[in-house]
């Protein structure tokens, strides 16, 4: 069988030590990491994303599928680096609320890097500037903000304004229980995305925008 | 007060209260702060909260103890004084209720993915759940609500703790669920029959659903439990789901139409019906209302 089929298919079962050797046997017999990564990696994870999305799997095969993920990735990252591949891009995200429900947060953070973005995960509770200060620093051309409660989201709308204020060439993408497309407009936001998987679809949009 | 065991065996329908989350936001609470944190800081706030919901008809309200774990507090750097907080808690309810409602210890998730797909190690979050429903009890609250579960097991360690350290108290238990194309299941991969069954297994007198969805989707799941047990059954929804109006963000169902579920609750063998995330106390007004005219057959 094709060893990045392999790879891909121990992924999605969430075998993060058959990964890891797979990974490691593919890499010693000379495939590029460039390969291994978009055909073995991020495919799998991208079949674990669509099975999550319409729940045929749930949270917890996500996380053992992420932790594959991560088995791999922690190999090739050096040789992706020597070979010179660019990532997906930048993108910072984070929750401007905490609460458990950073689920959401977290899992559009595992997508992302499934998709091979480099992610700048500012966690819980984000105030507005920072938010904006860490996209500026990295050089994100994406912001993502996750809110819970319909009270907390006016920091959504802060960072927007300070994105323009600041005239950065960022764009932003709000997701999050009780966000909606609707409100993404409102507040001016450049997306919405109303699950993990489509968050990704996307932000990879608007770095190809 | 009767207890809530003995309300339910007379064939009673028990109104509980609504959200606290969404209440503690509109009276100020920042982003980053602990609400646990104004049990300590603010208790006023909370008794006024209790009264309000006192005041519209709640036979039980819940304390402000949702993240009231050691693990969660630990967060805030709160979990040392996890006794003063959950205390704090059932002492503003008791203050604002007296003997006109009864007062619910809340039990939220302790905020960490159990090991193997977290890091959450189980003895450490059963000794914390444990550490604080003794805290809860021990102030004098009338029952334990663990509420807005999605993984059995972290739910079922909260209910044994319950069971384990406050024996006298009856344990309400609910669990978050959402709508599939294979039906509801949580975002940990429960289903309705598996949640039932786990947690009457671990000592819950009454299994249900709350938070994650409207009335509507309540009732199928309620019938669903339905078919899995013929013990009563807590329904508490959310007030919809949030929808954009005019510039603001709202919570779409009225308290009108929250109430006129009742009737079809009731026939489902729910016993105990509530509010979470954007609830008010005129959803409770309403829901009383509603309960007042239905009777169980």
């Amino acid at each position: 069988m094709d060893p990045l089929k392999q790879i891909a298919e121990h992924l999605e079962r969430g075998d993060d030590e058959r990964v890891a050797a797979l990974v490691s046997e593919a890499i010693a017999a000379g495939l590029p990491a460039a390969d291994i990564l978009n055909r073995g990696l991020l495919a799998g994870m991208a079949v674990v994303g669509e099975q999550f999305r319409v729940r045929e799997i749930f949270l917890p095969d996500v996380l053992l599928a992420a932790r594959a993920m991560y088995a791999g990735l922690n190999l090739i990252r050096p040789l992706l680096a020597r070979d010179g591949v660019p990532t997906a891009g930048k993108v910072v995200i984070g929750s401007v609320q905490g609460d458990l429900h950073d689920i959401g947060k977290n899992l559009v953070g595992i997508m992302l890097k499934g998709a091979g973005f480099e992610v700048i995960d500012l966690g819980n509770d984000v105030p507005a500037a920072r938010f904006v200060d860490a996209a500026a620093e990295a050089g994100a051309p994406v912001i993502g903000m996750s809110a819970l409660l319909t009270t907390t989201m006016t920091v959504m709308k802060e960072v927007v304004d300070l994105v323009k204020a600041r005239r950065l060439d960022v764009r932003t993408i709000v997701g999050g229980a009780p966000v909606s497309e609707a409100f993404a407009k409102e507040i001016g936001a450049d997306a919405y995305g109303f699950d993990a998987a489509n968050a990704v679809d996307r932000i990879k949009a608007l770095v190809h925008a | 007060m009767r207890d809530l065991r003995d309300r339910l065996a007379a064939g009673e329908i028990v109104v509980g209260d609504g959200a606290w989350g969404t209440m503690l936001i509109a009276r100020g609470l920042r982003p980053g702060t602990a609400p646990e944190s104004w049990n300590l800081e603010r208790p006023e706030v909370l008794e006024e909260i209790a009264a309000r919901y006192v005041e519209a008809g709640a036979d039980f309200v819940t304390t402000n103890t949702f993240g009231g774990s050691p693990v969660r507090l630990r967060a805030y750097g709160l979990d040392g004084r996890t006794e003063a907080v959950n205390r704090a808690a059932v002492e503003a309810v008791r203050h604002a209720a007296g003997d006109r409602a009864l007062v619910a210890g809340s039990v939220g998730p302790c905020g960490e993915i159990l090991k193997p797909y977290g890091n959450g190690d189980p003895v450490e979050i059963a000794d914390g759940f444990a550490r604080q429903i003794a805290a809860l009890a021990g102030a004098g609250a009338d029952l334990i609500v663990v509420e807005t579960m999605t993984d059995l097991t972290e739910a079922r360690l909260a209910v044994e703790a319950a069971r384990r350290v406050a024996p006298a108290l009856p344990v309400i238990a609910t669990m978050t669920f959402d709508r599939t194309r294979r039906g509801f299941f949580t975002v940990m991969g429960v289903s309705v029959a598996q949640a039932v069954a786990g947690l009457t297994a671990a000592g819950a007198h009454v299994v249900g659903s709350n938070c994650g969805n409207g009335i509507e989707a309540m009732l199928e799941i309620a019938r669903e439990m339905r078919a899995q047990t013929d013990g009563p059954l807590a329904i508490q929804a959310n007030a919809g789901l949030p929808e954009s109006r005019a510039g603001a963000l709202v919570y779409p169902e009225s308290p009108e139409f929250m109430a006129s579920w009742v009737p079809a609750l009731v026939e489902a063998g729910v016993r105990i019906v509530g509010g979470c995330c954007g609830t008010t106390p005129d959803h409770v007004r309403a829901l009383r209302a509603a309960v007042d005219a239905a009777r169980p057959r």
